[in-house]
This record gives structure tokens, C-alpha cells and sequence, in this order.
């Protein structure tokens, strides 16, 4: 038996909440204005063959408009998705499995978009 | 009173369903499908760095039906997700909490998010054809 006291102590918050929320709220901000024009980008895009495509994300601002997209989106799935896992998955190694399984899902996602923008971007000569 | 008399809050199943929380389950919704979206946007991405026969296999799975449906349930996630997290984000600031603005802004979110998904798919579409 322990005494309520007793179970509560050392249980607290982890101290890294406002981080998570925040982060949350400043690539969401992000997002606005980058989910706008790749929408619109990609509407223009459509249909397009591949060499159309490599010469648009040739160009500088649409390579670093992907990327600063893709950064921003990864972070912000990781962030969300480790928020409904938390909400959903009770037992704790599942739920701290689940957790890393996304955060190196998203990482990895990121990464190879970021390769892929970047090869085309470095490799055309215009 | 025995405490299994108490009258307790009814369950989710026979609660009556309002604009409000229906918005905040398809938000999380959306988020879960945004987020799987992202391989296809990667995919795409990598295939059009690979060459000419790896961007034609995303572009031939992009304009088969089920490449149709996906795209179209991805913009429509999108556009919900963006237009109430920009209600998150006023709601954020302190602002529009109260009940009336609560449901104009969901209402706000909803007609926003038809027209956005229909106006895009007109001039995808157009964009397509011509």
C-alpha cells in the first residue's frame, strides 16, 4: 500500500508541453501560406510530364518553397500524430513504439523528399 | 445515493451530435489522413528525381480511379484542415470562444472548405484538359 502522496510524487508533467504545443502552432503558421501555393503549383502542374516537373522544381523558389514544405509538414505530423497516439494507445510500450515508429517514419519521409527536390534542383543547369 | 445511481453523462454513442464536436473528431480525422497523404507526395517527388519510368508509374497511378479518389479525399482533408486550423489558431488567441462564434466559424469552415475543393478541382481539371 502506498499512500496517494506517495504515488503522485515523480508522476508530473515532463516539463516539455509548452514546446510541443508551441512548435505545434508555429508550423501550422508555416503551413498557411506553403499548403496555398503548392496547391496551386501543383493544379498548374497537372498532367505535366516528368521533364516539366524537374524544370519547375529547378527553378530556385519553388525547390526551396518544397523544402521549407516538407520540413514543416513532417514536423507538424510528427507533433499531431504523437498527440492521438498519446490520446488512443494506453498500454505504454505500444504507445512509446507507436511514438518512435512515427517520429522516424516522418524523419526518414522528410529526408528523401528533401534528397529528391535537392537532386533536381542542383542537377539542372538553367 | 449509491454512486452506480448517479445519473451519468450519456455515452458518445446516443449523444446527441453537434457542428462543434462532429468538426473537431474529422480535424483529427483529416490530420490522420493528411498525414499517410504525405507518402504520395514524397513518392512523387522521388519518382520525378528517379527519371521518365518511375515519374510514369506515380502518374499512371495518379490518373486511375482510385488515384482520382485518393487525390480528391486529399484535397478535401486539406482544405477542411487548413481552414479550421485557422480557426484553432484565432481560437488561439483568445478570441471567438464564445458559443455563437463557435458555430459561425464551423459553419464558416464548412462552406469554405466545399468551395475551396471545387474551385481547385475546376481549375485542376481545365489545367488537365488544356
Amino acid at each position: 500500500m502506498r499512500s496517494p502522496l506517495g504515488r503522485a510524487i515523480g508522476l508530473g508533467s515532463a516539463k516539455e508541453g509548452v514546446e510541443h504545443w508551441w512548435l505545434q502552432r508555429i508550423t501550422a503558421l508555416a503551413l498557411v501560406p506553403l499548403t496555398v501555393w503548392f496547391v496551386i503549383a501543383v493544379i498548374r502542374l497537372a498532367g505535366a510530364d516528368v521533364d516539366t516537373v524537374r524544370d519547375w522544381v529547378g527553378h530556385p523558389l519553388p525547390a526551396i518553397f518544397l523544402v521549407l514544405l516538407l520540413i514543416a509538414t513532417f514536423w507538424h505530423a510528427s507533433l499531431g500524430l504523437q498527440v492521438v497516439i498519446e490520446d488512443y494507445v494506453h498500454t505504454e510500450f505500444a504507445k512509446l513504439g507507436l511514438v518512435i515508429v512515427v517520429r522516424l517514419a516522418c524523419f526518414a519521409l522528410a529526408v528523401a523528399g528533401i534528397f529528391a527536390v535537392l537532386s533536381m534542383a542542383l542537377q539542372t543547369t538553367s | 445515493m449509491r454512486s452506480a445511481d448517479r445519473p451519468i453523462s450519456p455515452h458518445l454513442q446516443i449523444y446527441r451530435w453537434q457542428l462543434t464536436s462532429v468538426l473537431s473528431i474529422l480535424h483529427r480525422a483529416a490530420g490522420l489522413a493528411l498525414s499517410a497523404g504525405t507518402i504520395l507526395l514524397v513518392w512523387w517527388l522521388v519518382a520525378a528525381a528517379s527519371g521518365p519510368d518511375a515519374y510514369d508509374g506515380v502518374a499512371d497511378f495518379l490518373g486511375s480511379w482510385l488515384g482520382f479518389l485518393l487525390l480528391f479525399g486529399w484535397t478535401l482533408s486539406l482544405f477542411y484542415h487548413l481552414c479550421n486550423g485557422i480557426r484553432h489558431l484565432v481560437w488561439d488567441t483568445g478570441h471567438g470562444l464564445d458559443l455563437k462564434s463557435t458555430y459561425l466559424g464551423g459553419w464558416l469552415v464548412v462552406g469554405g472548405t466545399g468551395a475551396l475543393t471545387l474551385i481547385a478541382w475546376i481549375a485542376g481539371i481545365s489545367s488537365w484538359v488544356y
